[in-house]
């Protein structure tokens, strides 16, 4: 399974195939045309910044005719999920985009979306939450939502982001949760690289039609969200939890089967140039791009340095992240992210994933990034130079 | 605009959708509007219904007392739910299927006020029915913005020193294809204003008064008799207004009938004082001269209330 686990290599242009077409976009463009080849009908949305260049860009779409969708302007984000969670239970295909505040005023109807059981797909861009106000780069505010009920799925630039909404629509529907395609304000939002657009057609081949079984129907009469007991609470939060340990086998699947149509693949997590690592880099999102170049660096300088970087986050795929550090005696995990009282969350995380592991690394945990402060390669590889004569402590240290 | 009035000899004609033994307590007015509104409705409906007394009576799982879906939401959600539901739809080519919100007053003027209004500047296409109780009452008894000037509630012990929020006002300046008041002590008006809805396309807004016999302090016989003195006293006047401007009273106050044959009938009133009475008594003669002025016609009541 490790091998699925390996994504293909980022470095170069993405290749043409037949059909596709090769677009300079931001990051959040790439979203759109992405959520376009995915054909969702009903998008429920409220603009915020950074996640607003998506919405528009859906507009434009919608009005030249190219996106065929119904793009509902609700009146603030908790009613926008409102109607992606009922649009969904009636039985059509759903997205929406968000960000930082607009993501915490969801937070209830999050959890109301993996209840029940719909496959919406969103996209949330990170900005730091107020107060006091920010628009920088901070992962606080979707990380804050893993224990809703949502598969989180974090990516480094624009065609990854593209390609992992088309691939989240897969997973999601079929295990019936909901799921969160993340990537970082600016970084990666408004950043503009060359994008490859995948033909419709191929789209459509690895996406068919959502044609749920269950849906609000006069003609079937079922209902959704009356009052339940204890026992149907417990059995329903259990069905919850298996389909989540679903999660990582499928979006592997997902994903290699995406990548033998598309010639592109990410896996759930990827190991870069981690053969005989003495240390090993770990973050997700946009800090990944920058730990490359970071990695080669002290490759090239003779450290033997790795980077894991972290796709899938929730679930926490806890047997692939074991099998990617074995044998790396020292981890150092960069946060972009802060949990008051706990440190970094990806830092607690690897170490609750890691516990009772034989022969477990190390973890260092740096608070680099909060806040959006720049995190340059220089910076990671002073970083890596640092944990490599340290002992770890157990908290999260700030590191600026 | 030619005003237009109730039909008083509408013949109600139900589709059996609500069923009984359901869950509300003996007697409730609420469960009266439910039958009244489902009934009228109709089978091809999908209900959405907030946390409030109506989810209690639809019922809880496996059970309903509802033989349409029902989608149970959160409480300041409704109207954005059902604009999901409608979007949906719409985009499956079910054109022929209602969608119906039923919320309380907590869940209409309060927390689900926002969802509603952008909603209705939206237009989207729904019937909205607010049951209106005037407070939290599945949850104690606690006043809402609906809950009336003076009126004891378990949050305001010494009567609520503000007036009710006017919803079916705030929602005609929305300027909605059609705004609605109706009581269950009316039933050919409330399930003649339903069917009249269902009809219509937009967002179609009908505000039911429905006195709570345990909230309001009222005898299990008395549901009926108080909504129908609430608009007998002028109280609670039952009147229609289309795209925000074209107004109709259907049914206003029985010429010498004092607010206080209203107020008596309920122990939440009962600790008013006569200049109490007075300020309420004065409060409704002007607002039932202010809604003279909107509908712009010499108002001729055509049910003139008779005592039950």
């Amino acid at each position: 399974m490790t091998t699925l686990t390996t994504g293909a290599s980022q470095a170069g242009m993405p290749e043409l195939l037949p059909g596709d077409v090769r677009m300079l976009l931001t990051g959040n463009y790439a979203v759109s045309y992405g959520a376009m080849r995915a054909r969702p009908q009903v998008v429920p949305i409220y603009p915020i910044t950074p996640q607003t260049p998506i919405a528009e860009k859906i507009s434009d779409l919608q009005l030249a005719g190219e996106f065929d969708v119904d793009l509902m302007t609700a009146e603030s984000e908790h009613s926008a999920m409102s109607a992606c969670i009922t649009a969904s239970l009636t039985g059509v295909r759903v997205f929406t985009a968000t960000a930082s505040q607009g993501l915490m005023l969801m937070h209830e109807m999050l959890h109301y979306a993996s209840g029940a059981m719909t496959p919406i797909v969103m996209v949330n861009v990170n900005r730091t939450i107020g107060s006091p106000w920010g628009f920088w780069p901070d992962q606080t505010d979707s990380l804050a939502q893993r224990d809703t009920g949502w598969i989180q799925l974090y990516t480094e630039n624009g065609q990854e982001s593209l390609d992992t909404v088309i691939q989240a629509f897969r997973i999601a529907e079929q295990l019936l949760v909901p799921a969160m395609v993340i990537h970082e304000a600016f970084y990666i939002s408004h950043a503009l690289e060359p994008v490859v657009v995948p033909a419709q057609e191929r789209v459509d081949e690895y996406l068919p039609p959502f044609a749920p079984q269950h849906r609000l129907d006069p003609e079937i009469g079922e209902s959704w969200g009356n009052v339940v007991n204890q026992d149907m609470f417990y059995r329903h939060r259990k069905r919850l939890g298996e389909a989540m340990a679903r999660v990582p086998e499928t979006a592997i699947a997902a994903d290699t089967e995406y990548e033998a149509l598309m010639g592109r693949g990410y896996g759930i997590l990827e190991r870069y140039r981690m053969e005989g690592a003495e240390i090993a880099v770990v973050a997700f999102g946009a800090m990944c791009g920058t730990a490359r170049v970071a990695v080669d660096r002290l490759r090239e300088a003779g450290v033997s340095v790795g980077l894991l970087k972290i796709k899938l986050f929730r679930p926490f795929p806890i047997e692939q992240v074991r099998a990617a550090v074995a044998g790396v005696p020292k981890l150092v995990v960069m946060e972009r992210n802060f949990s008051p009282g706990v440190g970094g969350v990806l830092h607690q995380e690897l170490k609750a994933a890691l516990y009772g592991m034989a022969d477990p690394p190390q973890v260092h945990g740096y608070l680099a990034g909060v806040g959006g402060v720049n995190v340059s390669a220089r910076k990671i590889e002073e970083l890596v130079g640092k944990a490599m004569t340290e002992e770890p402590v157990a908290e999260s240290v700030w590191q600026r | 605009m030619e005003p237009f009035h109730a039909e008083p000899n509408y013949i109600i004609e139900e589709a059996p959708v609500f069923s009984s033994g359901h869950n509300a307590c003996p007697g409730c007015g609420e469960a009266l509007a439910v039958r009244y509104v489902l009934n009228s409705m109709g089978p091809k409906t999908v209900a959405v219904i907030p946390p409030s007394c109506i989810a209690i009576i639809s019922g809880p799982q496996p059970y309903s007392s509802m033989r349409i879906p029902v989608y149970q939401t959160t409480l300041e959600a409704s109207a954005a739910s059902a604009a999901g539901i409608r979007r949906a739809l719409v985009r499956q080519g079910k054109d022929d299927v209602n969608v119906l919100v039923i919320a309380g007053d907590g869940g209409t003027y309060d927390i689900g006020f926002q969802a509603l209004s952008g909603a209705a500047e939206r237009n989207e296409d729904m019937v909205y029915v607010c049951l209106d109780n005037e407070g939290y009452m599945n949850t104690g008894a606690q006043k809402s913005s609906s809950t009336p000037y003076l009126a004891y509630t378990t949050s305001t012990p010494g009567g609520k020193p503000n007036d009710k929020k006017d919803i079916a006002e705030i929602m005609a300046a929305h300027r909605v294809p059609y705004v609605a008041t109706a009581t269950v002590g009316y039933p050919e008006d409330l399930a003649r204003k339903v069917a009249k809805a269902k009809e219509m396309r937009g967002l179609r807004f009908i505000v039911v008064l429905t006195p709570c016999l345990d909230g309001w302090g009222v005898p299990d016989d008395g549901a009926v008799r108080v909504s129908r003195l609430a608009v007998q006293t002028g109280f609670f006047p039952l009147y229609e207004v289309e795209e925000g401007e074209r107004y109709a009273i259907n049914v206003g106050p029985t010429p010498g009938w004092p607010v206080e044959r209203y107020l008596e009938t309920q122990r939440r009133y009962r600790h008013l004082t006569a200049d109490q009475v007075a300020a309420i008594q004065a409060h409704v003669d002007h607002k039932w001269s202010l809604l003279h002025a909107r509908a712009k016609v010499e108002c001729v009541p055509m049910f003139q209330g008779a005592e039950i």
